[in-house]
């Protein structure tokens, strides 16, 4: 059963994969290294974990996605459309003019889309906000949030995560997709974050790290929230921007490189062989 | 609104009027709360946090994280009014205000207090002379002004009826009532508080009651003014406007804001593109005001009866 289920995620998030560097191809732009780093994570939430029906996205008790890195949209639309958000041909209309398929996920046009990000930083005090709703009215629906890890240098994230402490948003989770890779450096050679793990403990958080392609090691993890009653989680996802593509991984040129005609083929070839 | 919240002049406290009536929305609709970022008592939420202490969020000192929860709780059916002082609430997370509110189409009450000059002394960085400006350029974005305690009930409970995103701005600043027991708020309708042939006075918030002051003065020299309310700002009443324009042939605007891009502006942008006529534009004429109580203040600045009433005949004598 487990074993199943691993395998198909790696089938959705492989496909997760090829639909966004295609997508970011066929546009001329758009991030196709943190698309790949994140796809694992949002193959495994939206396909083994979150609550939800897409026939009926504005349902009341679904649980809540915040894609607080919301550049990484063509990772997100790929895996709405996986889910049945909307049909999977309008992934070929990624941000064509008038599509409602933006470089930044708009969720007045897009079912499925929780709120407008684009910004780093908003993700999360929205999420508290949807984590503070579902308390209040006792309701069991859960919120998660991804964000980047350079994100994390906006200040907004740590009035979040003070507050989310403070009101004891023990069904929240926020996943950190920790690459390493910010636009043009290594977060660490930037501003560094470390040591992460201890400033989210700090800020009264119980802290998980995890693999983030390792689709076992994130089922166990997500099935044991909260960590701690009374805790906001955080998840620190260890990835590598451009997983799956060997010239890709951690290459932080590919934050925002869109591949060539022949490397998107090469891509696609290299994700192909890995499912067989 | 109690009779003990005027004060000897007859002048009210705006906030005790939108505390009033948040307090009773409350009661009626389980699904209205308040956000605040340690501002209870200058938002005078202190007797709602008192009846419902489940439905005030205080974030602490943090207002981009205030704007994202308030739209995160949107988000999960609530309807947020999200109060914090105007300068701070607006300056400090505009951008909260335009990609998670205005631009995601949250139902999230935006509640500026003590707005415009009104912290007098404490200075610049206090006022909020530039709100305006920057969240009427914002899209989807519903931005109210009240001129006194009987137009800022009705804003309140227009704000719950009504789906989206929206701004309400709450001075502090004693104002005297300028409408009448039968008056119905309406967002994005003008209201013409005085007839006139001569010039039209166009004003909102505060400076409501120094234009209709303005306008007997000027009665008092034989000339009729046109005093206009315009407190919704965005969307903005064009035909009101036009109107003026046409029948009076001169506007003086008048606001507690700088004079680029608030209420003057927004004035000018209709007549110059549809029945240009001659305008005076009062304000606070693009500086930081140097130090002195908010009533100083707008004297220096010459938005008082006689200030108004001097541009008016300035354009109506030529």
């Amino acid at each position: 059963m487990r074993e199943q289920t691993i395998k198909m995620l790696g089938e959705r998030a492989n496909r997760i994969r090829r639909a966004s560097l295609t997508m970011v191809h066929r546009a001329g732009t758009g991030h196709a290294g943190g698309d790949l780093s994140a796809a694992d994570l949002l193959a495994t939430l939206y396909f083994a974990i979150l609550k939800f029906d897409s026939r009926e996205p504005k349902s009341p008790r679904r649980d809540r996605f915040i894609m607080s890195k919301g550049h990484c949209s063509g990772a997100l639309y790929a895996t709405l459309a996986e889910a049945g958000f909307f049909p999977i041909e309008e992934l070929e209309t990624y941000m064509w003019p008038l599509s409602r398929l933006n470089g930044h996920p708009n969720c007045v046009k897009i079912p499925g889309v929780e709120t407008n990000t684009g910004p780093l930083g908003h993700g999360l005090p929205v999420a508290v906000g949807t984590a503070i709703a579902s308390k209040l009215d006792g309701a069991g629906w859960r919120t998660f949030a991804l964000t980047g890890d350079g994100e994390l240098q906006e200040g907004s994230n740590w009035e979040a995560a003070m507050t989310a402490a403070h009101y004891e948003l023990d069904n929240l989770t926020v996943i950190v997709d920790r690459n390493r890779l910010q636009q043009g450096e290594t977060t660490e050679r930037t501003v560094r974050l470390e040591p992460l793990a201890e400033k989210w403990r700090a800020f009264g958080w119980a802290v998980a790290e995890v693999d983030g392609h390792d689709y076992g090691a994130l089922l166990n993890l997500f099935e044991e929230l909260p960590l701690s009653p009374g805790r906001p989680t955080c998840v620190i996802a260890h990835t590598h921007k451009g997983k799956g593509v060997s010239f890709m991984e951690d290459q932080v040129g590919w934050h925002h490189r869109v591949p060539t005609a022949e490397e998107l083929a090469l891509a696609l070839r290299e994700l192909s062989e890995v499912m067989l | 609104m109690s009779a003990a919240n005027a004060s000897p002049a007859g002048l009210f406290d705006c906030r005790d009027a939108f505390a009033g009536a948040l307090r009773e929305l409350a009661a009626a609709d389980p699904r209205v709360m308040v956000v605040v970022n340690d501002s209870v008592g200058s938002s005078k939420v202190g007797g709602f946090r008192r009846e419902f202490p489940d439905r005030v969020i205080n974030v602490g000192i943090a207002e981009q994280n205030m704007i994202g929860v308030g739209a995160g709780l949107a988000n999960g059916g609530k309807i947020p009014f999200v109060c914090g002082a105007s300068c701070f609430l607006t300056g400090r997370a505009l951008e909260q205000i335009k990609a998670d509110v205005a631009y995601s189409e949250a139902n999230v009450k935006l509640c500026g207090m003590s707005s415009g000059v009104a912290y007098g002394e404490l200075g610049p960085t206090h006022h909020s002379i530039e709100d305006l400006a920057w969240l009427r350029a914002i899209a989807n974005l519903t931005v109210i002004v009240p001129a006194d305690p009987i137009e800022t009930e009705q804003a309140v409970r227009a704000a719950w009826r009504t789906e989206g995103p929206m701004f309400l701005r709450i001075s502090r600043m004693p104002v005297p009532i300028v409408h009448g027991g039968d008056y119905r708020f309406e967002i994005g309708r003008a209201v013409r508080l005085r007839e006139g042939d001569d010039v039209t006075l166009i004003a909102n918030g505060t400076m409501v009651s120094r234009a209709l002051n303005a306008a007997t003065l000027l009665a008092d020299m034989g000339i009729s003014a046109r005093v206009l309310n315009l407190s919704t700002m965005r969307p903005l009443d064009r035909d009101a406007i036009i109107e003026a324009a046409m029948e009076t042939g001169r506007i003086v605007t008048i606001e507690e804001h700088t004079i680029y891009g608030g209420l003057g502006g927004a004035v000018a942008e209709v007549v110059a593109t549809t029945n240009p006529v001659p305008m005076r534009i009062l304000g606070i004429p693009g500086v930081f005001a140097p130090t002195g109580s908010a009533q100083w203040l707008l004297e220096h600045f010459g938005l008082t009866a006689e200030g108004i009433c001097r541009a008016a005949l300035e354009l109506v004598r030529g």
